[in-house]
C-alpha cells in the first residue's frame, strides 16, 4: 500500500526545524493532535476524534480552530481605506464601522494574489490574510500603500475560530458584553477576562466567530472555549472538508494568479461602486481585464463550478475533466469526501460552454471516464446568521 | 494459521493455500477515517505487488496490493458498504479479500509479526 497523502494538508518540503509554532502548539500536543507542516507552521491536522467526526461535530455543535498561522495586519490613518482600494476590486471605503468584508488582492493581469478579510474597527482596518501568502502580502501593502497609511504587522496576535451552531452559546458562556449579532459584524469583547477583537465570521459555512487575541493569552482563551459544553478542538483536515462543502475557495488551489475573480465566480465580492458606471470604477491592479470580463460575460472562457459524481469514489485535485468526445475542458481544483453530504464533493474550473448546472461531463479518475454533473454550490447549506 | 506482513502494511493470513488480505492497524491509523473502498473482482489473477483494491480516506488515497501471486476467490462486501469497519477492526471484520496463493515462497519471504512490529516501531 502506498499512501498518497493529500498534499495540501499533509506534506511540505520545509524541514521541521524551520517550521513556526502557533501559541497553541503545546495545547494541541496535549490534546493528542497529529501535527503536520502547513504553510510554514506545525499545525494540528486532526485530534483523536478523527477528521470525519470533527467535521460532523462542527456542523452539529461547535468546533474550535486554531488559525493563528494566518497573518493579521492593521492599516492606520485617515487615507487607509482609500489606499487599500488601489489593491482590491472591493468597496473598502463603504465598509461601515463594526463590519467586515471579503476581498481579493489582484495582479496587473487580473489574477488573484490572495484572498483576505477586512474589518473596519471604526479607528483602523484590521486585515486577515492567508498564512502561505502573508510575507508577500505585507511586502505588497508596504510597497504600494506604505506611504499612505501606517501598516502594523500584528505578529503578537493569535486567531481562534469557534465555528458551528453552538459557537454563539460557547462565546456567551465566557463573554462580558454582547457578542456580534450578525454575519460579518464585529467589535471588541471581553472573553474569559481577555480583551479580544471578535467578528462573526469564519470559513466553514457555519455560523461562528473569529477571535483576534494577544498571543500570550491565547491558550487561556482556548481552554475557556474548550471548557464550554460541546466544544471540540478541530484540525485542518476537517477545516478543508468543511470549507469545500460550503463552496469556499482555498487560495493556491481554487484561486491563484492565473484565475480572475470573475472566473472564480466571486463577482459578489466586487461591489457596484468599483465596477463600470460606479463612482470609484477601476483603480485596482488588473482593472481592465476584470472589468472587461464583468462587462462582457461572453468573453469569460472558464469558470469555477461545483461537480457531483454518480459514484462514491472521491475525485481529487488535478483530475482532468473531459467532454463526451474526450476533449479536455477543465480540471479539478479541490475534491474530497464530504461527510455532511455523505459523498464526494468537487470544485473545478471548466470551459464556460459546459458550465451550466445539470451539464454532464467526465472526470478522468485513474484513467477512466467517470460521469460527473455540474451543480450549484454550496454542497451543504450555509448556517450564517443574517437575521 | 500464520500471518505475514508486507513492507507496504498489508497483512496476509494463511489458511492452507488461502490467504486473507487486509491492511494493518498501523496503516489504518495513518490513513485516518476510510470513506471509500473499491474491491478487485472475484476470479481476477493478481501478481505480487499488483494494485488490487483502491481505498480513500478523508485525507489520502491508497492502493492495497497483492502480497503474493494468486487468484481472488472472495471479497469482503461489508467494507464497501461501511468502510469504517477497516478502521475499527482492520485485522478482523475489516479484511479486504481472499486469494488462492500460487507462490507460497513469496508469502514465506514476507515479514513475520515480530519483524513487522520492529519495522513500524
Amino acid at each position: 500500500m502506498i499512501l498518497r497523502l493529500k498534499e495540501r494538508v499533509l506534506m511540505s518540503e520545509i524541514p521541521s526545524e524551520t517550521l513556526s509554532k502557533t501559541p497553541l502548539f503545546d495545547l494541541h500536543v496535549s490534546l493528542g493532535a497529529r501535527m503536520v507542516p502547513f504553510a510554514g507552521y506545525e499545525m494540528p491536522v486532526q485530534y483523536p476524534l478523527g477528521v470525519l467526526k470533527e467535521h460532523l461535530h462542527t456542523r452539529a455543535n461547535a468546533g474550535l480552530f486554531d488559525v493563528s498561522h494566518m497573518g493579521q495586519v492593521e492599516l492606520h490613518g485617515p487615507d487607509a481605506a482609500k489606499a487599500l482600494e488601489t489593491l482590491v476590486p472591493v468597496d473598502v471605503i463603504g465598509i461601515a464601522p463594526g463590519k467586515q468584508r471579503y476581498a481579493l488582492f489582484t495582479n496587473d493581469a487580473g489574477g488573484i494574489l490572495d484572498d483576505l478579510m477586512i474589518f473596519n474597527t471604526g479607528s483602523y482596518l484590521h486585515v486577515v490574510v492567508n498564512a502561505a501568502c502573508k510575507a508577500q502580502d505585507i511586502a505588497h501593502l508596504r510597497k504600494h500603500i506604505g506611504n499612505r497609511c501606517e501598516i502594523r504587522v500584528r505578529d503578537d496576535l493569535a486567531l481562534l475560530a469557534p465555528q458551528g451552531p453552538g459557537a454563539e452559546a460557547a462565546l456567551k458562556g465566557i463573554a462580558v458584553g454582547d457578542v456580534p449579532q450578525t454575519f460579518m459584524a464585529g467589535g471588541r469583547l471581553l472573553l474569559a477576562g481577555i480583551d479580544c477583537l471578535v467578528t462573526r465570521s469564519g470559513y466553514t459555512g457555519e455560523d461562528g466567530f473569529e477571535i483576534s487575541v494577544p498571543a500570550e493569552q491565547c491558550e487561556a482563551l482556548a481552554k475557556a472555549l474548550l471548557g464550554q459544553p460541546n466544544v471540540q478542538p478541530i484540525g485542518l483536515g476537517a477545516r478543508d472538508s468543511l470549507r469545500l462543502e460550503a463552496g469556499l475557495c482555498l487560495y493556491g488551489h481554487d484561486l491563484d494568479t492565473t484565475t480572475t475573480p470573475v472566473e472564480a465566480t466571486l463577482n459578489w465580492a466586487m461591489q457596484k461602486v468599483r465596477r463600470t458606471g460606479g463612482e470609484r470604477v477601476g483603480g485596482f491592479p488588473g482593472a481592465s481585464a476584470i472589468l472587461g470580463q464583468l462587462d462582457n460575460p461572453a468573453s469569460v472562457k472558464r469558470k469555477r463550478v461545483g461537480l457531483k459524481p454518480e459514484g462514491r469514489a472521491p475525485i481529487r485535485e488535478g483530475v482532468e475533466l473531459q467532454d463526451a468526445s474526450g476533449n479536455k475542458i477543465g480540471v479539478v481544483t479541490s475534491g474530497g469526501f464530504g461527510p455532511t453530504v455523505n459523498g464526494p464533493v468537487i470544485m473545478g474550473y471548466i470551459d464556460t460552454a459546459h458550465a451550466a448546472p445539470g451539464t454532464k461531463i467526465n472526470a478522468m479518475l485513474r484513467g477512466t471516464p467517470t460521469p460527473v454533473t455540474v451543480v450549484g454550490m454550496p454542497f451543504a447549506p450555509h448556517g450564517y446568521k443574517r437575521i | 494459521m500464520t500471518t505475514r506482513y508486507t513492507e507496504d502494511h498489508e497483512y496476509i493470513k494463511m489458511d492452507g493455500d488461502i490467504g486473507t488480505v487486509g491492511i494493518t492497524s498501523f496503516a489504518q491509523d495513518k490513513l485516518g477515517d476510510l470513506v471509500y473502498v473499491e474491491q478487485p473482482k472475484v476470479g481476477r489473477k493478481l501478481a505480487a505487488k499488483e494494485d488490487a483494491a483502491i481505498i480513500e480516506s478523508v485525507k489520502a488515497a491508497a492502493e492495497v496490493k497483492a502480497p503474493a501471486d494468486g487468484e481472488v476467490i472472495e471479497v469482503n462486501e461489508a467494507i464497501v458498504a461501511d468502510p469504517s469497519l477497516v478502521n475499527s477492526d482492520p485485522e478482523g471484520a475489516g479484511w479486504f479479500f481472499k486469494i488462492r496463493v500460487t507462490n507460497a515462497a513469496q508469502v514465506a519471504a514476507l515479514h513475520g509479526e515480530a519483524a513487522y512490529k520492529a519495522m513500524i516501531a
